[in-house]
């Protein structure tokens, strides 16, 4: 079953540039769906659409519909807060905010209102244990979130997104910041989470794309090229352009 | 005569005079700066007691203290911070992190410009026009810190919305992706980060304000009042003022009291100024990002 | 999973409240300007009624009888504006140059806030001083009969609008890309070459803004001009004129404001004086502006 419909869905920055063009694209729940291609495809734009972050971005014009459990997330009426809240994400650089560990995981949900400590207590347990990091920062829950390390930091900012308790996780290209260890680390708590999210990810690498991908899907200048699962997609896709990208000829 | 000229100027000769002339430049501009915070400490220092710092003024403001004066300086920047601090920084918030770049931005980022420009006495006018003629509060602590205030809001504006500024805005990406709201990510995450930056800028602002004298002549400085003032309508003494007129305006006037009294002006500004490296260096050592 | 939005309540009221107070304080200080510019026309104009134009610009400033020129004041402003800049102009230049191009690190760590200390002094601060240090000099070494002068004026405010010319200077310089430098360096040039064959000339506008505020500060400059020029409001004939007693205009408001009756002539002459001083900063500052926005840089992107 679909989680998110996107439909006919074209944006075009202030600065004139079309950088997504009719997109038509099903996620399904419960699985990971990779959109790969090289830099400058629209994946993030596509991304931050999907969570309405693109208000901050200058967006000159908006078509088509991206649906969320079938209801249209830029229908009038329609709080952009609740919708962050459904669908979180992570970004590539890990950014903690200026805050203790204890208050980056509990951001959202404090921001929302939560005041509860008991009740914030059990969210941020969950939610660290949940990004495997509980273990590593129990003892020092009020130490600055900035001395972690990278691996560490970007393992907090899935946390944060944990305990908002979304529907849908997206990842835009969140290993491309870390070493190795930490990047798979990453990538087995995504073959965990998605047993209960819905996810989305920009790998920052087509190893990692084909690695990750239940679905994957093609952008390429704005456009979707191909649709398909993992298997397909990175083994015999149709169209030319997607095979000439994983075989490494351009991008 | 030309050609043995150029053979002594060569390229590495001029460069050599060239940068001791500069160097000469810079130290013109900073020796007597030296010299005069040095000089004032050391004539000053004798005249300082606590009899002259928790004084009133006798005899025609010969003997005695100053304490008025310190009093009133005290009062006038209060007033002034009172007044100026929290539109001020409301303003630099609205140009960093709300205002669209359009026209009406654009003006006001003229019309702080052109703020920090008007001479003192240009405020000291519209002061007196202002506050103490048509709004009828007279000459008074009231006026003259408001007048103050308009003053240094440009400053304050200026130095705020840079402090702003200078917080990463990723932060604010992240905040907001994490469902909260343009407030709440200015109130929990950009001001904290912003404060010792902006707190410096308030600091700097009032520093000039506490030695400004043109803008409180008409609208609140009292040239000898030996009381303390009992109420913001009340007109006050003032340390800048106070110094103008034991230095031109009272024949016969002990020097020392006078050095006395620029010091603790003095005083009054270095420690602004102190306190407000001390933040700044301070908040940079900690700062995360 | 079925979800359903929860209505627009978008913001809560204090939020909106907020927002709102945030908005408002950014206009105020257009609303400032529009007061001030508003209080000094209408207290300044009837003057233009009251004191015939050829009174106005005549020769002699003198209130009590009725004379009300203020060419006096005007030519004094500007003389001592002038030669104050004259003096400032290379000594703020030569030591943003020295700071941001020549100095090594540690020395610019003592000359930056030692100028920005200069910058924050207060006016009456220096004008005292002038009075001890330099009024008896100058009578001494130009064998001045008081010692007051537009000369001595002149020095004093010189060297107040050096922190001015010097910060906004220093910015430009720093703000000329390294690699002009590393350019004209890689093609053989001195340093000193380089600085005024390349970094200076590239910091051009930002030099011209450094010269339109140190004549704003200059020409705004009260305290310390009226207690050393000696305060007399005498048509100055001549450059020898710099060297006897001067009055500049915001001297003048600054002395005789207090003792005027509102709204009468004198008052009204005073705003008037109020109100030049007042077109003539707005001038140089929307030059100085017009030329710093020049080399603004393109507003950062939010997201990347
Ligand atoms: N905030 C923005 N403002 C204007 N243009 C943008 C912005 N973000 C991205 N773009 C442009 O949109 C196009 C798609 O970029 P992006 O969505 O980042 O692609 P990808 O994530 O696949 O690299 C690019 O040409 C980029 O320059
Ligand atoms: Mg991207």
């Amino acid at each position: 079953m679909e989680k998110i419909l996107i439909r006919d869905f074209s944006l075009t920055y202030s600065d004139g540039q079309e950088s997504l063009k009719q997109v038509n694209l099903a996620v399904p729940e419960n699985a990971i769906t990779v959109l790969f291609g090289p830099a400058g495809g629209g994946k993030s734009s596509l991304l931050r659409s999907i969570n309405r972050l693109n208000e901050l971005a200058d967006v000159a014009e908006q078509k088509g519909q991206i649906l969320l459990n079938g209801q249209d997330i830029y229908a009038p009426g329609v709080n952009p807060i609740d919708i962050r809240r459904k669908v979180g994400m992570v970004f590539s650089r890990p950014v903690v905010l200026p805050l203790s560990i204890y208050d980056n995981v509990i951001y959202g949900n404090s921001v929302a209102g939560q005041k509860n400590r008991k009740l914030l207590d059990q969210q941020v347990e969950t939610a660290l244990r949940q990004a495997v990091l509980w273990e590593e920062v129990h003892d020092r829950l009020n130490d600055p979130a900035a001395m972690l390390s990278g691996g560490q930091q970007q393992r907090l900012c899935l946390a944060r997104v944990l305990a908002l308790e979304p529907e849908v996780i997206m990842l835009d290209e969140p290993t491309s910041a870390l070493d190795p260890v930490s990047t798979s680390k990453i990538e087995s708590l995504l073959q965990e989470l998605k047993r209960t999210y819905t996810i989305i990810l920009a790998p920052h690498n087509t190893q990692q794309a084909a690695r990750m991908a239940d679905f994957a899907a093609f952008f390429l200048q704005g456009e979707l090229i191909e649709y398909g699962t993992g298997d397909i997609m990175f083994t015999r896709p149709k169209d030319q352009r997607t095979q000439d990208y994983i075989s490494g000829r351009f991008g | 005569m030309e050609i043995k000229l150029r053979k002594y100027f060569t390229p590495a000769r001029k460069e050599k005079i060239g940068e001791s002339t500069l160097i000469l430049f810079g130290l013109i501009t900073v020796l007597p700066i030296i010299a005069l915070i040095v000089f004032i400490i050391i004539k000053g220092l004798p005249a300082i007691s606590w009899t002259f710092l928790t004084e009133m003024p006798k005899n025609g403001m010969r003997e005695g203290g100053i304490l008025p004066a310190i009093i009133g300086t005290f009062y006038l920047t209060l007033g002034t911070a009172l007044f100026a601090v929290p539109p001020g920084i409301a303003a630099a918030i609205f140009l960093a992190e709300y205002a669209p770049d359009n026209r009406a931005t654009r003006l006001i980022r003229i019309a702080i410009v052109n703020l920090a420009g008007i001479p003192s006495v240009v405020y000291g006018l519209f002061g007196l026009g202002l506050f103490v003629i048509f709004l009828k509060f007279g000459i008074s602590i009231l006026a003259a810190s408001l007048t103050l205030s308009i003053m240094t809001l440009p400053v304050i504006i200026s130095t705020a919305e840079e402090a702003l500024r200078a917080v990463p805005s990723s932060f604010r990406v992240v905040s907001i992706s994490l469902g909260a709201t343009r407030w709440q990510t200015i109130r929990r995450i950009v001001l904290p980060q912003a404060l010792p930056g902006i707190l410096t800028g308030v600091i700097l602002g009032l520093e000039r304000a506490a030695g400004e004298t043109a803008p409180i002549l008409f609208t609140g400085a009292a040239f000898f009042l030996p009381r303390l003032p009992q109420s913001p309508m009340d007109a006050t003494m003032a340390l800048p003022y106070h110094l103008f007129v034991i230095s031109t305006q009272v024949p016969g006037m002990p020097v020392d009291i006078q050095y006395g009294t620029v010091l603790v002006l003095l005083a009054f500004v270095l420690g602004m100024n102190i306190l407000a490296s001390v933040i700044r260096s301070r908040a940079r050592a900690r700062r995360q990002w | 999973m079925n979800t359903t939005f929860q209505k627009s309540s978008a913001l809560p009221a204090s939020e909106w409240i907020i927002t709102r107070l945030i908005q408002i304080s950014g206009y105020l200080s257009i609303v400032f300007v529009g007061l001030i510019s508003i209080f000094l026309i209408s207290e300044g104009s009837p003057a233009l009624v009251e004191v015939p134009f050829s009174s106005l610009f005549g020769e002699r400033w003198y209130p009590i009888e009725g004379y009300y020129s203020i060419w006096p004041l005007l030519s004094g402003s500007l003389l001592i504006t002038v030669s104050a800049i004259l003096l400032a102009l290379p000594l703020g230049i030569g030591t943003a140059v020295y700071i941001s191009e020549i100095a090594p690190q540690w020395i610019k760590e003592i000359l930056k806030p030692l100028v920005e200390l200069l910058a924050g002094l207060p006016s009456v601060v220096l004008g005292f001083i002038g009075i001890l240090v330099l009024v008896p000099f100058l009578r001494r070494a130009l064998d001045l009969p008081t010692g007051l002068s537009g000369f001595t004026g002149a020095l004093l405010l010189g060297w107040i609008a050096i922190p001015t010319i010097v910060s906004i200077a220093e910015d430009a310089l720093n703000n000329v890309p390294a690699s002009y430098r590393q350019a004209a360096l890689a093609l053989g040039a001195t340093r000193w070459q380089t600085i005024w064959g390349v970094t200076v000339p590239a910091a051009r506008s930002g030099i011209l803004t450094a010269l339109m505020l140190g004549i704003g500060r200059t020409l705004g400059e009260t305290m310390a001009v009226m207690m050393v020029t000696g305060n007399a409001p005498v048509l100055p004939s001549g450059l020898n004129a710099l060297f006897q007693p001067l009055r500049t205009m915001t001297a003048t408001i600054a002395s005789e404001m207090g003792e005027v009756a509102k709204g009468s002539t004198h008052y009204h002459v005073l705003f008037l004086i109020g109100m030049a001083l007042f077109i003539f900063s707005l001038t140089v500052n929307a030059i100085a502006f017009t030329l710093s926005n020049r080399r603004k840089k393109r507003a950062e992107r939010l997201l990347s």
